[in-house]
């Protein structure tokens, strides 16, 4: 029985006392691997040998692969009690056979994989990481307060370059983008809600709501939300590849506090610059909601920008510069905190980077939620 | 050689070291002498860079001491671990130097922190290193625009820059080709003679141990601890433990091995 692939071609013949030789010939390589392994089963299928013989002298070439094939055919036959032998072997494929230690295949897994947990099992586990983690989020604050203290007794300690340069990073480079969003917000909100005021005769309204809006929730909000979305997974970065290259185990060595050195520019950063950005954001919010009253309701722009400004008071912008300083806070604490987290290589740097946008946002929205119950009761 | 003081400058007393259910090292006691060169070998995984990072304070023991210099480096205090941080210099496994920061002010990081200086001196003193470490011109490079030798020989001259009286290295010759390995060896050995530092090498280059070291421990994972200590000449010549013995020869073994297979 011949067959033939592109590699590889191996002829059986069978002698009257079902001795039996397998000529093999060509590449006994990778390539050819699936076919030749289900030759090499098949062919005794309908046979009982009496014994066989591997006649190698037509291989052209064998890799580990094809004579970790070999072998395990050899392994059969001894199982089977049917002798077995190699014929015409030469040095090189001696070289290569000589490589594999069989008993591999045969040593179980030093890590098994663990029973599946039941949905008890993985919330108990789930718990046990939030309680952990909020736990190491904690002593971070403390930390952090410790450093700002320390900072705030020794204004020199700080880095000031440092501070300067995470400015610019998150400030200057980030205007842009903060500009852009807060534009459309305010086309969108003055756009939409013109259409149902329309109805109303009451377009009048469009300005201070959209200003009214732009400063109070919108501003800081979008603000916070663009500022987490960069700055934040650049820090949590930042910090995260310096622990897994031992820069900051190198830093701590040197008797430098990492959260001093590293952490703190960031957060003075922060706050010096976010509530800026959100003055930025409520003023275009203002101008995309003019460009809208102006050219599509037919206001003047002097009578729009009035009506802005009366719509809100002091009270309003000093509440929402307050409100963002918390957020900048809150976005790099929690973007360090992660990045001081990290463990281990790429992925690590990832998941934390990840996790500190997701976590950013998410104590935005609550500590949003906290003013306005707090700024109610205050008003 | 220089003469060894017979002031230990370090001790380890009774150190274990458990992560979670792991246990790394268990109940290790050693000393290091001031001015030797003390090397800590063993197989990887056998814990020997852990047990560094315990002399030098970024992990804390799950049981035993630590004292450098005399002051216990986890129960005495912020102030006295501070004043240990002076009179140590650390060089990691790939060097650990702040990316975003030439090498010049990677050097004078250690200056900063603790000392008040011109930058006039400051710029001196780093130039001065990073000539001991044949970086001389390099001072405005990024780490990132060196080879991993170059890194490790910048990693070095900061860690050198306030003339620590210990010195630490986290696999000093990993990454490197031999020719460098050894001219790094003969750097180490320069300081040791020249300033009388104390050396803490975690390595496993057996050539280097041979070359440098004064004293030995061999760390093993099954023991968790140490199996052997002393003059590594002694050691490979007296020992009769079996591990010691395949330890020190092995390299040896390899070699005729090879020359068998090229039919010498």
């Amino acid at each position: 029985m011949k067959n033939r692939s592109r590699d590889y071609a191996l002829s059986i013949r069978e002698d009257d006392d079902h001795q039996i030789t397998l000529l093999i010939s060509g590449r006994m390589d990778l390539m050819g691997l699936e076919s030749l392994n289900a030759d090499l089963e098949a062919f005794w299928t309908d046979r009982t040998p009496a014994r066989i013989t591997a006649d190698l002298s037509g291989v052209q070439s064998m890799d580990s692969a094809g004579a970790m094939l070999l072998l395990r055919l050899e392994e059969r036959a001894q199982a089977a009690a049917v002798p077995f032998v190699f014929a015409h072997v030469s040095e090189p494929l001696r070289g290569v056979m000589g490589l594999l230690n069989m008993k591999a295949l045969r040593i179980e897994p030093l890590l098994q994989d663990k029973e599946s947990e039941g949905i008890f099992d993985l919330l108990g586990a789930a718990a046990q990481r939030r309680f952990r983690d909020f736990r190491q989020v904690m002593i971070f604050v403390g930390e952090l307060l410790t450093a700002v203290m320390h900072v705030v007794r020794r204004p020199t300690a700080v880095r000031w370059n440092a501070v300067f340069l995470y400015m610019k990073k998150v400030g200057v480079d980030g205007f842009p983008i903060v500009t852009l969003i807060s534009l459309l917000i305010g086309v969108i909100m003055a756009f939409m809600s013109s259409l149902q005021l329309k109805q109303f005769g009451a377009t009048t309204y469009v300005a201070p709501l959209v200003a009214f809006a732009m400063v109070r929730e919108l501003g800081p909000m979008m603000t916070a939300i663009l500022v987490a979305g960069r700055s934040g997974s650049a820090f949590s970065a930042e910090i995260g590849s310096m622990m897994i290259n031992e820069e900051v185990d190198a830093l701590t060595t040197m008797g430098f506090d990492p959260i001093q050195f590293l952490a703190v520019p960031k957060v003075l950063a922060s706050v010096i610059v976010v509530p800026l950005l959100t003055v930025y954001s409520a003023f275009f919010g203002i101008i995309g909601g003019m460009m809208v009253g102006v050219l599509g309701l037919d206001l003047t722009a002097y009578g729009y920008l009035q009506q802005s400004i009366d719509s809100f008071q002091v009270f309003d912008v000093v509440s929402s510069l307050i409100k963002s300083m918390v957020f900048a806070i809150l976005i790099s604490g929690i973007a360090c905190q992660r990045g001081f987290q990290v463990r281990g290589g790429a992925d690590a740097v990832g998941e934390a980077t990840t996790s500190a946008v997701v976590s950013a946002i998410f104590l935005i929205i609550l500590a949003n939620s906290a003013f306005a119950i707090i700024l109610y009761y205050i008003h | 050689m220089r003469e060894v003081d017979s002031q230990p400058v370090i001790v380890v007393e009774n150190l274990t070291m458990r992560f979670g259910d792991d246990i790394i090292l268990q109940d290790v006691s050693f000393k290091v002498f001031r001015g030797e060169i003390f090397v800590i070998v063993g197989g990887s995984g056998c814990g020997k860079t852990v047990l560094m990072k315990n002399m030098i304070g970024l992990y804390r023991p799950s049981a035993g001491r630590v004292l450098v210099e005399g002051i216990d480096i986890n129960t005495d205090g912020e102030k006295a671990m501070s004043s240990v941080r002076h009179r140590i210099g650390v060089l990691f496994q790939s060097g650990a130097l702040i990316g975003s920061m030439s090498l010049a002010e990677n050097v004078a990081l250690p200056l900063s922190e603790q000392r008040r200086l011109s930058p006039a001196l400051i710029d001196m003193i780093v130039k001065m290193k990073l000539g001991m470490v044949n970086l001389a011109g390099y001072e405005n490079h990024l780490p990132a625009a060196l080879s991993g030798g170059m890194k490790k020989r910048a990693g070095l001259a900061r860690a050198m820059v306030m003339d620590p009286t210990i010195l630490f290295f986290d696999e000093p010759s990993s990454g490197l080709d031999p020719v460098t390995a050894v001219e790094l060896d003969n750097t180490i050995n320069g300081i040791n003679e020249g300033m009388g530092t104390t050396m803490v090498i975690v390595s496993h280059d057996l050539a280097s141990i041979m070359n440098i070291a004064h004293r030995v421990i061999i760390l093993d994972k099954g023991v968790k601890g140490i199996i052997a200590e002393g003059v590594p000449a002694q050691l490979k010549e007296n020992s009769d433990d079996p591990r010691v013995i395949h330890f020190f020869n092995r390299s040896l073994d390899e070699a005729k091995t090879q020359g068998a297979a090229h039919g010498r």
